[in-house]
Parts: structure tokens; C-alpha cells; sequence
């Protein structure tokens, strides 16, 4: 890896040397296109049906064929919503919730102005659904739930088995956007009620433009993309197969690194939390630490600004992300935390740090060290810090209180 | 990441009066929390003189804002107060070496707690009249509100129009599903129809084929029509040679347009009036890259 800590995993990832590898002579002497006849084809089609196993055995799928290659994980979820709807056309209404991905947010809202019925179910204090709020919802009008496996921002997980079991038990279709915790987590869908589930291949190292839509064998469904016979007429368009043949090689390597993933990978995450949390006031972790990904860390550092800390920290080669509304030019903080009830004054500060199995503990170490001395330099610029005794000013809300706040 | 100016960068890492001024006999506090940038101005002015002795600033926010808060500071610091007042918003992001636009707010909010510091000075209230909206057309940093007061104010029906009095939507017409949403909104609150995007009109070609001096005198036209806009912003254009074999316009940017990350922006609705007018495809390119051709 080249020189710097990385850790915004949740962003996307490295692409593995290995995948790297795999993918390579598909771009090369590998050219065929997989629909054809000859010789040419026949090799990347079997490529791509290796891939196709690859994925199902890191899935837990009971069929290969329950396999949709797409070219992203908005693909794959754009694809469920829409199919759903358009299969059912007697049903016009959704759920979901506050915390999705924009994903999954901005097509609902979207679909509000087509004169769908969305409903958003809230989160709590540490991003839990209320089980009862949604068990109330599951009427006939509804075409699907989608509902996150894993929350992006705070890792925090959605129980998504007993959602799909309560949809199911109410003739109700489910979608999982799981692209956080694929790879990540063991599954096994064939032991589910999960009808629909997004992969993205970018955050389980393999590279950007491919996706995985899980569909189970007897799921209405409606492509979206209608053309070629490519995946047996569910996703037209010719195979995209050397990310195809990554992704599988991506998932195999998943499979084998995934008691390093809740061994490993969650200890260095439990040290950078022990330690922050301990070296520096005022902060606190965001979401359900006792109930989330192995590899996130969401940390509220009140009376700064995320974007700042971002800045100092790339000048010491550490990359994380924030939830402050300046990172991405938005007029608000993160919409999870403010889902979760943060105040804007730790919503702006959040940094989220997720690691992946390319990192070590000498790294988080440094992170560690180098984290507390710029959260100080902050907050001697913050009119909510008493610089010269190192806390908060007395009653921060009262003490500054700006215009056109 | 931002593209950030190497100034900008600088004034973020190596804030200058960073802190509260001692003895201060103005303060003034702006911003605001859930955008997430808030700051206190506090200066240290001269009762006799009205000179500003000392600033300082306190602030919440991100790059941008901390490095236009100490940019307002190193700027005021010995003017008298009437005319740190004449500072501008853009004095502030020229100061700077320019501003993104998502960011341009920051050298607003440092303009205001400039204002709110000296009212604070002079014993009187200071209100503002701010209100911000998300971002609509990034190229020349145009928010909802101000769409929607625009569109309220001089009644407007059109993208076209919209484009015409704010500027949104005059760059890479990425935003026009946007404005769109927000004239449908205000014509349904007028009971108006719907808005329909009418087709582009197409070029019409000119009847007769012009002279050289025809063009030119036709190009000279059109620029002459689009200065008032630039001059608002404090910038300005001139045509300076037209080479018709390769068909291109040289022209140089001027004042506040010269330097401004809009400018390709700027130059490129420049074109697409010119080819307009003139009925002819030509590139508009500046002066500076002449001798390249």
C-alpha cells in the first residue's frame, strides 16, 4: 500500500494484489465476449460462471443463479425498488428508514413525487429501529421493505433476518442493502426470508463498477435494464467480466479472511476506540458499539468541525471521513446522526474511522497519537472552548449564540 | 477534497489571531449551527481614532471558515471601521486566491460578523437578512432561496429566464431539473401551468454568408451585451482577435473575471451566445493562448 494510514474503508477499498491479478488477463488475451459461440467466448463465460459460485458461497446462496452481476450497488438497489413496484402495481407504498444510503433515499423520495407512499421508519438514540413502529406498517398496500444490513456511518446493524421473517409473514417482498456487510459478516441467505440483497464490489476489494443483486429463485421480478440475454435476461448488457472475474476472487478471499475480519480486524477497531476515548474529553462513539460492524468506529468529537480535522489529519497521511455537512457541500450534518438525535454541535464533529485487514496495529497507534494533539488545536479556534482551561465554556449554547443560527 | 487555494491552506494551518481579542469593545457572532460554520469577531477599536487596533476570531467550521476568519482579521486590522465596512465578500475570497463555490458562504459569514462586530461597536442592533438554501447551480454558486425570491419578485415562467437574472443554470446546465422543481412549485402556488422545457431552438443559419468585418462587428455586438453581467461581478471582457481560418475569438478576461475559477465557465456561455448570434460555430478562447494556435 502506498505510504499514508487508510482508514475510510467504508468508502471503498484497496484493490486487492490477488484481485488485481485475476482480473488482469481479462483485459488482455481474455477478450471474448462470453455470449459467443467460439472459443473466444467460452473462457470468460466459465470465468464468469466461477465468479457467480464465488459470490453464492460468500452469500450463502442456495443457487448460483440467484446471482445478478450489475455494475454497482445503487444499480442493484434502483433494480429491487423499482422491480417490486412495477411488479406489483396494485401496491404503492414502501418502507425504509431515515438512516439509508442516498441510495436508497433519493429514489424514495423521487418515487414520493410519482405519488408513492414512503414510509420512514426512525431510529433511536444509538440508530435501533422500534420493531412495533414497523410491524404496524406491514399492510397489503406495501410492494417492498428496504432496510440496511449495515449502516454506513455508524456500522450500526438493522436486525434484517427478523424484518424479512415479519415481511414475509405478511406476503410482503424484502430488500437488504448490505453492501457494508457483505464481506464483512457471515451470512447465509438460503436460511433467510431475504428476497432481494445489494453488493458492492469496491468496498470488499475488488474494484469500482461492480455489483451483486441477490435474487431468490421465485422472486417477482421486472429488470431494469431490458435488452441481451445477459444474466438470464435479468441485467441486459454485455458482462462486465473482468470486474466480474475480481469480485468473485474478491468474495473467495472475503470467505477466508472472515475470522480475521471479527478477530483482528475488530480488536485493532477496539484499541483506536480505547485509546481515543481515553486520551481525549469530550468525545463520545456514535450508534451501537455492543451491535455493529467489526470494522467501523464513529467517534462525536463536540465543539469542532469534521472537515477540519479531516484537513489536519491528511497532513499527517491518516484518511478517515466526517459527517459534517462542509465535507460534502451540503446545508446539513450527516442525515444518521442527526437521525440519532446528535446535536449539531458533535454532529459537524464526527469522524468515522473503518478499517480493513490492510491494516495493522502499528498504524492505529499512530493514529492514536496523532488524533488528540488536533483535536486540542481545534478547540482553542472553537468559540465554544475555554482555552485556557482546557473545557467546554460554561453553558456552550448560551455562551454562543450566533445569528441566522 | 476541495480544491483549495494554497492560501487558503496556509491561513487554515497557520491561523493568524486566532483567539479573543483582549480588551475588546466590539463582538460580533455569526453563522450558523447546522450548516455547521459559526464565528466570533472580536476587535479592539480606538474610540478617538475609530482605528482598529487588534482582531480576533473564535471559529466553528471547516477549512474555509477558519481560513476566511483569518483572512477578515489580517484585513481589518489598522483600518479605520468605516472602511473595513466597505469590505466585500469577494474582497475576502480574492484575498484568499479564491473560494470554492460551495464555500463562497464562508466569505459571506466573515463579511457579516464584520458588520454585527461594528454595530456591536456603535451601540446599534444588527439584523440580518440571510437566508440560505442548498446549492443549486454549483458553476456560479446560486442557492433555492435565492432562486425562489428571484422567481417570486419578477414573476418569472421560464429556465431561461431564471438562467437570466441569477446566472443558475448558465454553466453546465446540470441544474436545470432543479430549477425547474422550484418554478413548478412557485407558478403552482400562481395557479399556472406546469413548466415545459421548450425545446432548444435550433441555430438558424445565417441567409447570406458575412464578410469578415460583418462577424466581427457582430461578435463586438454580442460582447458588448454580455458585459453589464460581468461588470456586476467586478469583471469585464474585451475581444482582441478573431482568426476565422480556425475559427476562434481571443478575448481577455478583465478585473475580477481574470483568475476566477469560473472563468472557463464563464468563457464557455460566452461561446454559446457568439456562435448564437453569429449563427456559426467559433471557439471562444483567451487572449493568453494565442500564441498557441
Amino acid at each position: 500500500m502506498s505510504e499514508g494510514i487508510y482508514l475510510d474503508n467504508n468508502a471503498t477499498t484497496m484493490v486487492s494484489p490477488e484481485v488485481v491479478q485475476a482480473m488482469l488477463p481479462f483485459f488482455t488475451e481474455q477478450f471474448g465476449n462470453p455470449s459467443s459461440i467460439h472459443q473466444f467466448g467460452n473462457k470468460v463465460g466459465l470465468a464468469i460462471k466461477a465468479a457467480r459460485k464465488q459470490v453464492q458461497k460468500l452469500l450463502g446462496a442456495e443457487h448460483d443463479s440467484e446471482i445478478v452481476f450489475t455494475s454497482c450497488g445503487t444499480e442493484s438497489d434502483s433494480t429491487a425498488i423499482l422491480s417490486a413496484l412495477k411488479a406489483q402495481p396494485e401496491r404503492k407504498e414502501i418502507i425504509t428508514t431515515v438512516v439509508e444510503h442516498p441510495a436508497i433515499l433519493t429514489l424514495c423520495e423521487n418515487l414520493e413525487k410519482d405519488g408513492y407512499t414512503v414510509h420512514y421508519l426512525k431510529v433511536d438514540g444509538k440508530g435501533r429501529l422500534d420493531l412495533d413502529e414497523y410491524a404496524k406498517l406491514l399492510t397489503d398496500n406495501v410492494a417492498i421493505v428496504s432496510a440496511m444490513w449495515a449502516n454506513n456511518e455508524s456500522g450500526t446493524y438493522f436486525p434484517v433476518v427478523e424484518m424479512a421473517e415479519m415481511a414475509n409473514a405478511a406476503g410482503i417482498m424484502f430488500h437488504t442493502d448490505a453492501v457494508q456487510a457483505v464481506g464483512k459478516i457471515p451470512m447465509s441467505l438460503k436460511d433467510t426470508k431475504i428476497d432481494m440483497l445489494s453488493v458492492s464490489g469496491h468496498k470488499l476489494h475488488a474494484p469500482k463498477g461492480i455489483g451483486v443483486l441477490y435474487l431468490r429463485r421465485g422472486t417477482r421480478f421486472r429488470p431494469l435494464l431490458r435488452g441481451g440475454h445477459q444474466e438470464r435476461g435479468r441485467r441486459a448488457g454485455t458482462e462486465n467480466a473482468a470486474s466480474i472475474v475480481a469480485l468473485g476472487k474478491a468474495a473467495e478471499m472475503a470467505l477466508e479472511h472472515m475470522e480475521h475480519e471479527n478477530i483482528c480486524v475488530r480488536a485493532m477497531r477496539d484499541r483506536l476506540k480505547e485509546g481515543l476515548l481515553a486520551a481525549i474529553p469530550n468525545c463520545f462513539v456514535t450508534g451501537d458499539p455492543d451491535n455493529c460492524l467489526p470494522n467501523t468506529l464513529n467517534i462525536a468529537f463536540e465543539y469542532i468541525e469534521g472537515e477540519a480535522i479531516l484537513l489536519m489529519l491528511n497532513k499527517q497521511g491518516i484518511a478517515a471521513s466526517s459527517g459534517s455537512a462542509c465535507t460534502s457541500g451540503s446545508l446539513e450534518p450527516s442525515h444518521v446522526m442527526r437521525a440519532m438525535g446528535i446535536p449539531y454541535t458533535a454532529a459537524h464533529g464526527t469522524i468515522r474511522f473503518s478499517l480493513s485487514r490492510y491494516n495493522n496495529m502499528p498504524e492505529i497507534e499512530k493514529v492514536i497519537a496523532a488524533v488528540p494533539p488536533i483535536i486540542a488545536q481545534l478547540r482553542k479556534l472553537s468559540p465554544y472552548w475555554d482555552a485556557a482551561n482546557n473545557v467546554p465554556v460554561e453553558e456552550p449554547e448560551k455562551a454562543f449564540a450566533p445569528a441566522y443560527a | 477534497m476541495w480544491d483549495y487555494s494554497e492560501k487558503v491552506q496556509d491561513h487554515f494551518f497557520n491561523p493568524r489571531n486566532a483567539g479573543a481579542v483582549a480588551q475588546a469593545n466590539a463582538t460580533g457572532d455569526v453563522g450558523s449551527l447546522s450548516c455547521g460554520d459559526a464565528l466570533r469577531l472580536t476587535l479592539k477599536v480606538n474610540p478617538e481614532t475609530d482605528i482598529i487596533e487588534d482582531a480576533g476570531f473564535q471559529t466553528f467550521g471547516c477549512g474555509s471558515a477558519v481560513a476566511s476568519s483569518s483572512a477578515l482579521t489580517e484585513m481589518v486590522k489598522g483600518m479605520t471601521v468605516d472602511d473595513a465596512l466597505k469590505i466585500s465578500n469577494q474582497d475576502i475570497a480574492d484575498y484568499l486566491d479564491g473560494l470554492p463555490p460551495e464555500k463562497m458562504h464562508c466569505s459571506v459569514m466573515g463579511r457579516e460578523a464584520l458588520q454585527a462586530a461594528v454595530a456591536n461597536y456603535r451601540g446599534e442592533e444588527w439584523k440580518d437578512d440571510h437566508e440560505e438554501g442548498a446549492l443549486i447551480c454549483k458553476c456560479f454558486a446560486v442557492d433555492a432561496v435565492l432562486i425562489e425570491e428571484t422567481i417570486r419578485a419578477n414573476n418569472l415562467s421560464t429556465v431561461e429566464e431564471v438562467t437570466f437574472y441569477t446566472k443558475a443554470g448558465g454553466g453546465c446546465s446540470a441544474c436545470f431539473e432543479g430549477i425547474e422543481e422550484i418554478l413548478n412549485k412557485v407558478m403552482l402556488e400562481r395557479d399556472e401551468e406546469e413548466v415545459v422545457a421548450p425545446p432548444p431552438e435550433p441555430v438558424k443559419p445565417a441567409k447570406a454568408p458575412l464578410t469578415n468585418l460583418q462577424r466581427m462587428r457582430r461578435i463586438e455586438h454580442t460582447l458588448e451585451a454580455i458585459r453589464p453581467q460581468l461588470q456586476a461581478d467586478r469583471g469585464d471582457i474585451e475581444l482582441v482577435e478573431v482568426d476565422f481560418d480556425k475559427k476562434i475569438a481571443f478575448v481577455n478576461l478583465s478585473g475580477a473575471c481574470s483568475g476566477c475559477q469560473m472563468a472557463a465557465a464563464t468563457l464557455g456561455g460566452v461561446q454559446q451566445r457568439v456562435m448564437e448570434d453569429l449563427g456559426e460555430f467559433i471557439r471562444v478562447l483567451p487572449a493568453t493562448e494565442m500564441g498557441k494556435f
